[in-house]
């Protein structure tokens, strides 16, 4: 940490200049999706005038007890900082009143731990900063690389960095998911007015006022969204998908308590913890540190098979739904793929299964996964084109397929099963 | 009267052992631990592995009342703390009205008293008894829902409930409190951290022959060993659900009411419903698996005669 030059008078009251600073640093912080409000600005400036400016480390503090108020804003905060206030000259120059400098540029390795929404955030500013009197040779080549590397984000598909955009999306498209489940009845009560049973207590509570008669109070069972499991495939074959599932499964951990979320493909990763992680790049990040089978092959048999005996017990009690996420196409043909949907079927109160990769509207089950996993599904929802999570969040809202064409798959499958 | 708590692991060892539970070390560490700093033991492990077991042992061993409180989904302050006895206290409304108290005060201040109150469990548990505190058994934890578990956490750090109308009611004795748990769900870490952990493992070869011994008396040293033998080999497969010890108590005692002397493959296919108890695992026990894990049973116990 540098500390600032001693000529600067520490308890001396923040110019305007220093204040436009940190009305363009709390701008920045609002950017990358942390709340700061105008009050805010005006305590942080009303802390630094108190703590003065003596020390780097101080100000950070200063700062951040008033910027943060969530465990999980830090590390944005922390990279904000550093990106913002980084330069010692540029601190120098704002002892000595310059102009503000929005976007004062990482170093080069510091790049890729950057946030893409800090990234976000800093790029408008970025032109319109105003410029220092020689240009500085770093800005030029920052330009560059930020765009080089928003497009290896898009080569490698990389999820593990969102953009407040679609931090938003997401958030809106989750408010609008109604998974065709039924709210379950627990045996806790609520006050109701024409509930069926009596509340003895708030009646007897109630009957201590000057009323005269005993005025029943009634209750009545209180509903709650089941517990949801999603198990969600991450192989080769679904890979183009992967990063919005991932995206998916943080906004319904964050959105809703009691969902456990794995994935797999030639193994099995309960990556819940991970995800409950609020903030979603460093939820996708820990995420995605946690698996090691990304883009692989897929064995469902296997896999299914040790969250039958390691899992199900453990987070399929309480009437659980079972959100199975796959294309169904096994690697290893299937083999005891069809015991372990059975189990898995027997273990929760519904199994829903969403098959993304079919393009066609005229589905068949086909591969030898599809067959053995089509007669043990309570929901099946193909869907043909899914392409943001709006899309997958109105796939899992729609009625699901009929009854009686799932019937119908069931029996080909019998017929042509007794066939061979 | 109640005994004295244990003094050392030992004597913790030597205590659960007095009371016919075979513990190994690591559970007479923690136990002893829990028993002498006063904190709740909470106890996670598969079914029939004895978690139960340890509070009934304490509580006989120990001479301590036994105070279990059973838990289910829904599970509420009504019947795990206290409740007001609704019918008394309407008599004793209308009483009130025929004598013509109409003092609403006084009126409130009779009803809301001690003698309607109906004590469950965890009030018991706090309440003084003469024996000493008592054993408060929170058995499986994991079956209600989330709200009853942060109630717990004031109990359990602080000992003391809340009755709105009466005050609040702090233990003069902490009560010996231990909690298990089968696992279909997950403990808040809140919880746990104010416990000590075990997690009750299947017991070794030689303390599981130590634990028939005790518990199924009638069944043969060598039928014992057969049973302990396959039961550990039948641990190492990939079942859907192991047996516990429990089911190999059963199991040895089943035999030993059939008469039965020695294993054979016959005996096992008929009795393996005592062990297992899901039918896929039963179905690829019988025939030609069970035999054969019997025959390198009976080799293990030829190699090793009996000591």
């Amino acid at each position: 940490m540098n500390a600032l030059p001693d000529a600067s008078p520490s308890s001396g009251r923040p110019t305007g200049r220093l204040a436009n600073n940190i009305v363009h640093f709390a701008r920045t912080l609002r950017t990358a999706g942390l709340r700061v409000g105008p009050g805010q600005v005006l305590r942080a400036i009303e802390a630094v005038e108190a703590a003065g400016l003596g020390k780097r480390d101080d100000f950070y503090w200063t700062l951040h007890s008033v910027f943060v108020n969530r465990r999980d804003q830090r590390e944005i905060f922390d990279q904000a900082f550093h990106v913002y206030w980084r330069n010692p000259r540029l601190l120098e120059k704002m002892m000595e009143m310059l102009l503000p400098q929005v976007g004062v540029p990482a170093l080069p390795e510091d790049r890729k731990q950057l946030s893409r929404r800090l990234q976000d955030a800093l790029q408008p500013g970025r032109g319109e900063a105003p410029r220092e009197e020689d240009g500085e040779p770093p800005q030029v080549e920052i330009e560059a690389t930020f765009t080089v590397s928003d497009r290896e984000v898009l080569q490698h598909r990389d999820f593990e960095q969102m953009s407040q955009t679609e931090i938003d999306q997401a958030l809106r498209a989750i408010a609008h998911l109604r998974l065709a489940v039924p709210l379950r009845r627990t045996r806790r009560y609520q006050p109701s007015r024409c509930g069926a049973r009596v509340d003895f207590r708030a009646s007897l509570r109630r009957a201590l006022r000057p009323e005269g008669l005993i005025d029943l109070r009634r209750r009545e069972p209180k509903l709650r969204p089941p517990p949801l499991v999603v198990l969600c495939d991450i192989s080769g074959s679904m890979a183009r998908y992967t990063r919005m599932f991932l995206h998916f499964m943080h906004a319904i951990t964050n959105d809703r308590d009691r969902v456990h979320c794995f994935t797999f493909g030639t193994r099995l990763s309960n990556i819940s913890r991970a995800l409950r992680n609020k903030d979603v790049d460093f939820a996708l990040q820990k995420a995605s540190a946690q698996v090691e089978d990304w883009s692989g092959g897929t064995r469902i048999g296997q896999t299914l098979h040790e969250f039958n005996n390691k899992w199900s017990r453990r987070v399929l009690g309480q009437g659980a739904v079972v959100l199975l996420i796959t294309d169904g196409l096994d690697r290893e043909g299937a083999a005891g793929l069809a015991e372990e949907m059975e189990r898995l079927h027997k273990s929760c109160a519904r199994l829903i299964w969403l098959n993304p990769l079919l393009r066609y509207g005229a589905y068949e089950p086909k591969s030898q996964g599809n067959k053995a996993m089509l007669p043990h599904v309570d929901e099946f929802r193909p869907v043909h084109n899914l392409d943001s999570l709006a899309g997958l969040i109105a796939a899992l809202s729609t009625t699901p397929v009929g009854d009686k064409r799932l019937a119908q798959w069931r029996m080909d499958l019998r017929k042509s099963g007794s066939d061979a | 009267m109640s005994s004295p708590a244990p003094v050392s692991i030992d004597a913790t060892l030597e205590l659960l052992k007095s009371g016919d539970y075979i513990a190994d070390r690591s559970l007479a560490t923690v136990l002893y631990l829990a028993l002498k700093l006063g904190r709740p033991l909470f106890c996670e492990g598969e079914a029939g592995v004895g978690k139960t077991e340890i509070a009934k042992v304490l509580s006989e061993t120990l001479r301590r009342p036994l105070i279990r409180l059973q838990c289910y989904e829904g599970l509420d302050v009504a019947s795990a703390v206290y409740e007001w006895n609704y019918a008394r206290q309407m008599i004793e409304i209308r009483l009130a009205e025929a004598q013509g108290v109409h003092d609403r005060g006084q009126l409130a201040a009779d009803i809301f008293d001690e003698r309607f109150l109906i004590r469950r469990p965890l009030l018991e548990a706090l309440s003084p008894h003469t024996e000493g505190a008592p054993i408060l058994l929170i058995d499986e934890l994991d079956r209600t829902d989330e709200p009853f578990e942060a109630y717990l956490l004031e109990v359990l750090s602080d000992f003391q409930v809340t009755i709105p109308e009466l005050g609040t009611v702090k233990a003069t004795q902490k009560p010996i409190v231990i909690i298990t748990s089968n696992r279909t769900r997950e403990i808040h870490d809140a919880l746990k951290r104010r416990c000590f952990y075990h997690w009750v493992d299947y017991p070794d070869l030689e303390r599981e022959l130590e634990i028939l011994k005790v518990k199924a008396p009638g069944a043969g040293e060598r039928l014992s060993r057969q049973v302990v033998g396959f039961v550990q080999e039948l641990r190492k497969l990939d079942l859907f659900k192991a047996p516990g010890v429990a089911e190999s108590i059963d199991w040895a005692t089943a035999l030993s009411e059939l008469n039965a002397l020695d294993l054979n493959p016959k005996t096992i296919n008929d009795t393996l419903g005592v062990l297992l108890k899901y039918q896929d695992d039963i179905q690829r026990l019988q025939g030609s698996e069970a035999a054969e894990i019997l025959r390198q049973v009976n080799a293990d116990i030829a190699a090793q005669p009996l000591g």
